[in-house]
């Protein structure tokens, strides 16, 4: 327990020193709040789907999330190449203890700056129904950090550099992010465009914070759920596993 | 009694190519070992399958008795390591850098409160305990990370090219306190360096490693007489020959030198 502990305190600190991260990670999810949703606000007023920014916003926290959290498992190949994942690696401790406070600590910062997008969004205009569905979306953006921090870490155990993280990010995380409904509707769309969204994991991620801030449900909280659940423990599994094999 | 370190046959391939081919030897309980070899020799992958890193393809290595292929926990516990690259968190600060270790090692809060605080001292960081480490010299954090190996009193401290950039000052300081440390401890000490005639001055023994293969074993005396030189260098050089070998960069090398050039060579 100690050693979750302290490497999920060590991700907190260099998450709260690095101010530059902090903000510049900030900066794709408010251009896309403030661009698109004023941009294209109008638009979807007349088609008849309501305010978009209301629409917008837990998609945006979604990529806010998703974007760090993938990224806070990839810092793994960081460690590997500066050595301080060697410390770790030497020490008389489990692997799975190692990731798992990892993955804990990566998941913590990407809350965080989902819950700043949220607040910066809630200044800009948008309302959530209630307290309550705040906290359940809170709760929900943990769930999701957990689960594409795992996914990073699964990719960074079998990458050996940073020159795969620009493929990962442009093969992975933007068809990812743009696939899930954080941006559209995914009502009565081509049957083609429709399944892939169907297994892409973020699209339930956002249903279900989409209805926690007062959204109508595209699949339900409940399958939402059941499917967020069991993969962040499949993948929390597959990369402890993955890790704890990393020979350096 | 027996060594603290036995490496019977130990053979480590990566694809076709053989890193160690077969080496034997053994380092006894308090000895200062030295393992010398030109780059590429396959220092760094002996130590890392001593260290539990690496797998061995095939022998078997044994360290304060314990197998790291079966035994890897038992095995970690007994040693401290200094790298040959830093391996400590730039953004941490040199305190928070030991706290971890300590956590890490399960040493007692109180215990390593008082270690971390004495080996601190000791390296004359003591004074800098909350700055960040990312603001530190190349001296500075080795003596950090040589303080930071020794926190959990390991049996055996490797230590992988210590002194590679250090003034002859931090050097001498360094072994001075290395050789206390053995004498008062029994701590066991396996270092490796370029510098020969630091291995002659302070090593009570020397494995000379070249293509793999273990060359020549034995007191800095023995080797010069194996050899017939004056010299430990002129040894070694008799040992490995003249031809200078190139070590492949590798993905890490290029990455350093990449960070290097954005942090605006600001990393002393």
């Amino acid at each position: 327990m100690r050693t979750i502990y302290i490497l999920w305190l060590r991700q907190i600190k260099r998450y709260l020193r690095s101010k530059s991260r902090v903000f510049g990670s900030l900066a794709q999810p408010l251009l896309f709040l403030v661009a698109l949703g004023y941009g294209l606000g109008p638009v979807f007023q007349k088609a008849g789907e309501g305010n978009y920014v209301q629409f917008l916003v837990p998609g945006v926290i979604g990529m806010a999330i998703i974007f760090s959290s993938v990224f806070s498992g990839i810092e793994i190949i960081w460690d590997k190449q500066f050595g301080f994942l060697k410390e770790t690696l030497v020490a008389p401790v489990s692997r799975v203890e190692i990731m798992l406070g990892r993955t804990a600590g990566g998941a913590t910062t990407s809350t965080m700056q989902g819950i700043i997008v949220f607040l910066i969004a809630t200044l800009i205009g948008f309302r959530a129904p209630s307290a309550l569905s705040v906290g359940l979306a809170v709760i929900l953006m943990f769930l999701i950090a957990l689960l594409f921090t795992a996914l990073g870490t699964i990719i960074a155990s079998q990458l050996d550099d940073m020159q795969g993280f620009q493929f990962v990010v442009n093969f992975l995380v933007m068809p990812l992010f743009f696939l899930s409904g954080a941006l559209f509707p995914l009502s009565g769309l081509p049957s083609a465009l429709a399944a892939l969204t169907r297994i892409d994991p973020l699209s339930y991620g956002i249903d279900a914070f989409r209805t926690a801030l007062g959204g109508a449900p595209v699949f339900g909280l409940g399958l939402d759920l059941s499917v967020l659940i069991v993969l962040t423990a499949a993948l929390v599994a597959i990369g402890s596993w993955l890790f704890s094999k990393i020979q350096i | 009694m027996t060594d603290i370190i036995e490496v019977k046959n130990l053979v480590k391939k990566f694809g076709d190519i053989t890193a160690v081919n077969d080496i034997t030897f053994s380092v006894a309980r308090g000895e200062i070992f030295a393992f010398l070899g030109p780059n590429g020799a396959g220092k760094s992958t002996t130590i890392k399958m001593l260290t539990t890193l690496l797998d061995p393809t095939a022998g078997s290595i044994a360290l304060a008795g314990f197998d790291p292929k079966h035994d890897p926990h038992a095995v970690r516990k007994s040693f401290g390591i200094v790298f040959q690259d830093p391996s400590l968190d730039d953004e941490l600060t040199a305190w928070e850098n030991m706290e971890f270790h300590g956590v890490l090692y399960g040493i007692e809060k109180k215990v390593r409160r008082e270690r971390i605080e004495k080996l601190m001292t000791f390296v004359e960081l003591w004074d800098r305990k909350d700055s960040l480490v990312k603001s530190f010299s190349g001296g500075m954090k080795r003596r950090l990370e040589i303080a930071r190996g020794l926190l959990h009193h390991p049996k055996v401290i490797f230590l992988d090219e210590p002194t590679i950039g250090l003034d002859p000052q931090t050097r001498n300081h360094l072994w001075n306190y290395l050789k206390d440390l053995n004498a008062t401890e029994g701590t066991t000490v396996f270092f490796t360096t370029h510098y020969m005639e630091e291995a002659e001055k302070v090593a009570e023994r020397i494995a000379v490693i070249d293509y793999g293969k273990i060359v020549a074993i034995g007191t800095a005396d023995e080797l010069k007489k194996k050899t017939d030189t004056s010299s430990l260098e002129d040894a070694f050089l008799a040992l490995t020959g003249r031809k200078i070998r190139d070590e492949e960069a590798g993905a890490a090398d290029a990455m350093r030198q990449r960070r290097q050039v954005w942090s605006g060579g600001n990393r002393r």
